[in-house]
């Protein structure tokens, strides 16, 4: 398990290179990147300013790490936040799961990016030609983190 | 009872703070009695704080508005959160 919450960009291809070769036993290598989009919607976006908590974001993203552990037989994991201003297809976050076959890693990535959305405290203001406004978590991905507490009930029912 | 207050996101930037240190007079307070004394600031405050349009953590915790609230707390409120 690693996080990293900083300003400066990362570089996939050494990250993956990285899970690879701390861990011989790894079969399955999965990595989600999130980018910022050039439009909203309605406005062209120009940038997204990214902040954060210090000190309880680095222990919401433990927490969300350890539950994946805890519930996939995950050999590694790794998460990097960028906060600060960024621009159009710059990458804002990664998060790579490494497992002996691909269902865990598939599943595990899946629950880290859901959870990040609902439980980790960052917050990100968008920029248009029309002015600044701070986005709040949407619906969709309120719905996306529920469901894995759903089937945590199927499961141990 | 002395707390700390951290703002982030929306009230941080509309209500030009980012940290506070309090002095509550009631040893019993909770949240929801923090956030109601901090509405009387004025009619921003009031907006900004209105329930639905923040969460609060008390010491690094999501907590819920009826938290009892402690000496030497760490309370952050924010707009929700919107990572990733």
């Amino acid at each position: 398990m690693s996080i990293s919450i900083q300003h400066h960009d990362f570089d996939v291809s050494d990250e993956l290179n990285a899970l690879r070769a701390a861990n011989k036993n790894v079969g399955a290598l999965v990595s989600f990147v999130g980018l910022v989009r050039d439009f909203n919607g309605i406005d062209p976006i120009e940038n997204l300013t990214l902040e954060h908590y210090p000190g309880m974001s680095e222990s919401a993203l433990a927490d969300i790490l350890d539950q994946a552990h805890t519930r996939w037989n995950l050999i590694a994991s790794r998460v990097i936040h960028r906060i600060g201003t960024l621009l159009p297809s710059q990458q804002i976050v990664f998060v790579a799961t490494a497992a002996a076959h691909r269902s865990e890693a598939f599943a595990a990535a899946e629950f880290i990016m859901d959870y990040l959305k609902t439980d980790a405290p960052f917050w990100k203001k968008e920029q248009t030609r029309h002015g600044a406004s701070w986005l709040e978590t949407k619906t969709t991905d309120t719905e996306r983190a529920a469901r894995w507490k759903i089937k945590d009930t199927g499961e141990s029912t | 009872m002395k707390i700390k207050l951290l703002y982030f996101g929306r009230p941080a930037e509309n209500l030009k703070i980012r940290q506070e240190l309090a002095d509550l007079p009631n040893h019993t307070a909770t949240l929801s009695d923090l956030l109601t004394g901090l509405r009387l600031r004025g009619e921003i405050w009031q907006h900004e704080l209105s329930e639905g349009r923040i969460r609060c953590a008390i010491n690094q915790e999501f907590s819920p508005l009826t938290t009892r609230l402690q000496e030497q707390d760490e309370v952050a409120i924010f707009s929700p959160i919107s990572g990733g």
